[in-house]
């Protein structure tokens, strides 16, 4: 049983060719600011998050090589840390990304209904992205709010002390195009 | 100026009651290795960084609450270590039963079974039955190319080809991927490997994840017989293993010799072997009609010596092909001149300008252990990288860890390293003879300084003697040339050039040199040419003369030119001496037989000369070697293997050099000789290599 993803990436090298706006240009100069010169390729992680959110939520190759040329650094050594979290993509995602946590305190909590709830809602049987592309669905490992748990992150925004009902309201408020918060009762 | 390091404090270690002495800084498996204590390990290797991620060599250390991984750990003055106790062998145990979890028991079927270091270890260290029952994890394998065939599932994630490919080859394509269960090494973009060295990764994977494609399933390394032997395929003279079965050659892998390869082979030594099985010339042949036919040594000379008869010795010329020994060459030397009797004699084939009278204009006067203390070098018209790629590692290795300064005056060039390109004309070394250019305060302020002078740019100019007098003038203004240090080389990339030109291969009088014996074939001026071996000029030069023969190993355009051919042995098929790029004399073993009819190449003209009616003085191979030794010194048996240092002498002539810039690029470096040219993995590699140049060159415009 193969349960890993072949990783070797088939490119087309006349693939999106992608360019820093001038916004990005000076957060990545205040990022690199903070390290040595010599020591660039330290910017990489906040330089991949920019890159994630400034383009379409995800890292495709071309993007990453983009990371990689403007630290001067192996286009692999981009790869490997992009691969390694957990919050960076490099398969499409949708619109919005709502991570609930799975983790011990949160499932102890009743974070499966939580997700079952989500998941429901969203058109889903398993985490994954919705047909219209609007919500992906994670089921993720600990997001460190374990005293307000179950918990779910959507967006940059903690919604804590969950119950299933709360959090499809969040996501009706997602699909219905207006702000991923609650609705206001 | 970088100064000399200061060596390092000696602390006192004790491994299994036994105490040595270790500089502080090195680290407890280096202390166990002196000691003759073996400590298993998968990840640790000396020649690259440490990772300390496999924990196979674990051991107790006096004090420490829990095993220590000895690759890593440093030693300590009074360090009392056991590697012998039962919390050693427990963690040994341990990390070996979790290395077997997802490896697969797939060995029958695997070319590394028989000298697998997991397979080794696991028969210490492993248990016979596993306690893991879930499902095991399978990986995508990956392509990497015409070399390197991979099994991603056995993979233990040592990170050795990983470090291999960032720290020696210069080429950072491979990474792991993912984390924990969802790690991967590979280059995650698909993509073969651009590196004249990736066959080494091979070598230094411990498991069958790595194994060589060419060789896949054709031997077990039990059925093989090995002969060391010397490669040929580019000047270095690396220290190789022949493995063969059955009178085949079924892999070449490299020796160990830290004076020149380290541990290292580069892609054209290690895999070119299929092409002496390819297109291999078997039997004499002469041309009845317009068809060579075979036929038997005795008529092939009898034709030879009938067309010879009574010819003008000033209508007749030979030219010695790239990989021929010094036996070879001398016995083809002293064919053309004594028993033929003329002077139009050549082995620069690539149109050398220079002759062999003095040693130093032509060798590397550095040996070549001595570049790891250099501090500066200058590269004129030079291109390591594809002249001789695992000295390219050596000079790596000099940039990143000792800060070595290299520049470089020919076309910009990538050497895996930061190189500063000062310029393309050779008249730059003007300027830095007047100690006008910048770079030419980085060679006053060096140590140990070299220049590099590429013989294929540099010596094949019409101005080389003017080249080579300011590079020289340069080496002696800048101190790289005193009692106890010689810093001027050049570099060449094939063997049979330094060799001939030792065996004095060249017009002695006033023959013609390989060009123009080219030139006076295609003016009808030659009536019998002689072809030993192929060159780097294409076969069509010689086409003209009245009579050709060639003698040689593959049939190829050159043999298709000939009207007699002479079938003759390849480097694995034959015992002989070859000169390296430092003028080291090696001796290279017979690893099989010459292919059917086929005769050692000194032999040939043995024989022939007796047919001809001038015999030559020798009858057996030591007599010839006796013979060789007296013409030159460093042939001489007590000096084989070692570095003979040549007189330095003057050499060059003053005169100035032309604008015109010096050219880097290696046209068809897989294809560089009639081994690699007859071989389909080189064909691949080059097939590669010009796909790669498009692209770029694409992306460039």
């Amino acid at each position: 049983m193969s349960r890993s993803a072949a990783v070797n990436v088939k490119i087309d090298h006349d693939d999106k060719v992608y360019a820093w706006s001038d916004a990005a240009k000076a957060k990545i100069e205040a990022q690199i600011k903070k390290y040595p010169p010599e020591r660039k390729a330290s910017a990489v992680i906040p330089l991949l998050k920019l890159a994630q959110d400034e383009f379409d939520g995800w890292l495709p190759v071309g993007l990453m090589n983009l990371v990689a040329d403007t630290l001067e650094m192996p286009k692999i050594r981009v790869y490997e840390v992009a691969t390694f979290y957990d919050m960076f993509y490099t398969e499409p995602v949708g619109k919005h990304v709502v991570r609930v946590c799975t983790n011990v305190s949160c499932m102890i909590r009743g974070a499966e209904k939580v997700i079952e709830a989500v998941q429901k809602e969203v058109g889903l049987d398993k985490p994954g992205t919705s047909a219209d592309g609007l919500i992906t669905v994670e089921s993720f490992e600990c997001l460190g709010a374990c005293c307000e748990a179950p918990m779910m992150m959507v967006g940059e925004h903690y919604h804590v002390n969950l119950t299933p009902e709360r959090a499809v309201g969040i996501v009706k408020n997602i699909k219905a195009g207006k702000a991923p918060v609650e609705p206001s009762k | 100026m970088t100064t000399a390091p200061q060596p390092a404090p000696m602390v006192k270690v004790t491994i299994d009651g036994q105490t040595t002495e270790m500089p502080k800084g090195s680290t407890i498996i280096q202390a166990a290795k002196k000691l003759g204590i073996e400590i298993p390990h998968f990840c640790y290797h000396e020649r690259l960084s440490v990772a300390g991620n496999c924990r196979m060599c674990l051991v107790d250390l006096e004090g420490a609450p829990k095993p220590v991984a000895s690759c890593a750990w440093p030693v300590a003055d009074n360090m009392v270590v056991n590697t012998q106790s039962e919390r050693t062998q427990n963690a040994r145990k341990g990390v070996m039963e979790f290395l077997l979890i997802n490896h697969p028991l797939d060995c029958p079927i695997c070319d590394q079974g028989g000298e697998c270091d997991l397979q080794d270890i696991a028969v210490s260290y492993g248990s016979d039955r596993t306690r893991f029952h879930e499902a095991k994890r399978a990986v995508a394998d990956k392509d990497l190319g015409p070399l390197v065939e991979t099994v991603m599932t056995r993979c233990i994630h040592c990170t050795r080809c990983i470090r291999f490919a960032t720290e020696i080859a210069g080429v950072p394509e491979m990474g792991a991927t993912g984390r924990g269960e969802n790690m991967q090494v590979g280059t995650y973009v698909e993509q073969a490997l651009a590196s004249e060295l990736s066959g080494n990764m091979i070598d230094l994977c411990p498991v069958g994840a790595l194994t060589s494609k060419p060789y896949e399933f054709t031997a077990r390394p039990w059925e093989l017989k090995h002969t060391d032997s010397i490669d040929v395929m580019d000047a270095l003279g690396s220290h190789i293993r022949i493995d063969h079965r059955d009178g085949k050659v079924m892999r070449v892998v490299p020796r160990e010799c830290n004076e020149i390869n380290e541990e290292w082979l580069s892609d054209a030594g290690r895999f070119s072997y299929d092409g002496l099985a390819n297109n291999r010339l078997t039997h004499p042949m002469v041309r009845k009609g317009k068809k060579l036919t075979a036929t038997t040594w005795q008529e092939a000379f009898a034709v030879i010596a009938e067309a010879a008869k009574g010819m003008r010795k000033n209508r007749i010329a030979g030219v010695a092909g790239n990989l021929l020994c010094a036996e070879d060459l001398y016995a083809f030397d002293h064919f053309m001149k004594d028993t033929l009797g003329t002077d139009n004699v050549d082995c620069r084939t690539n149109g050398l300008t220079i002759d062999g009278k003095v040693r130093a204009a032509y060798i590397m006067n550095t040996p070549i252990a001595e570049l790891d203390k250099v501090d500066a070098v200058l590269l004129v018209g030079c291109n390591p990288r594809l002249e001789v790629p695992v000295l390219n590692a050596r000079l790596r290795k000099g940039v990143l860890k000792r800060g070595m300064k290299v520049a470089s005056i020919g076309a910009p060039v990538d050497l895996t390293y930061p190189v500063q390109t000062l310029g393309e004309s050779p008249k730059l070394l003007d300027d830095i003879l007047e100690g006008k250019h910048p770079f030419a305060d980085v060679l006053r302020e060096a140590t140990n300084g070299v220049i590099l002078v590429g013989a294929r740019a540099v010596l094949t100019r019409p101005d080389s003697q003017q080249i080579l007098d300011k590079a020289r003038e340069v080496a002696e203004m800048y101190g790289f040339v005193r009692p106890d240090w010689n810093g001027f080389n050049v570099l060449h990339q094939a063997t049979g050039r330094i060799t001939g030109l030792d065996m004095g291969v060249y017009p002695q009088k006033d023959g013609y040199h390989s060009g123009g014996i080219a030139e006076a074939v295609k003016a009808g001026k030659i009536d019998l040419l002689v072809l030993h071996g192929e060159s780097q000029r294409p076969a069509s030069d010689f086409e003209g003369a009245k009579f050709t023969v060639f003698i040689g190993t593959h049939d190829s355009p050159y043999a298709q030119l000939a009207d007699v051919v002479l079938p003759a042995a390849a480097y694995t098929e034959k015992a002989g001496l070859w000169a390296n790029v430092e003028g080291r004399v090696q001796e290279g073993h017979m690893a099989v037989r010459p292919p059917m009819e086929a005769k050692e190449d000194w032999k040939i003209y043995r024989a022939l000369s007796e047919v001809l009616g001038s015999k030559l003085p020798f009858d057996n191979q030591t007599q010839l070697r006796a013979l060789i030794a007296k013409l030159n010194k460093a042939y001489a048996p007590e000096n084989i293997g070692k570095v003979t240092r040549a007189d330095w002498k003057h050499f060059g002539m003053s005169g100035s050099v032309r604008e015109e810039g010096l050219s880097t690029s290696v046209p068809a470096y897989y294809l560089s000789n009639e081994i690699m040219r007859a071989s389909k993995v080189m064909r691949d590699c080059q097939d590669l290599a010009d796909a790669r140049a498009a692209q770029t060159m694409k992306k460039a415009s």
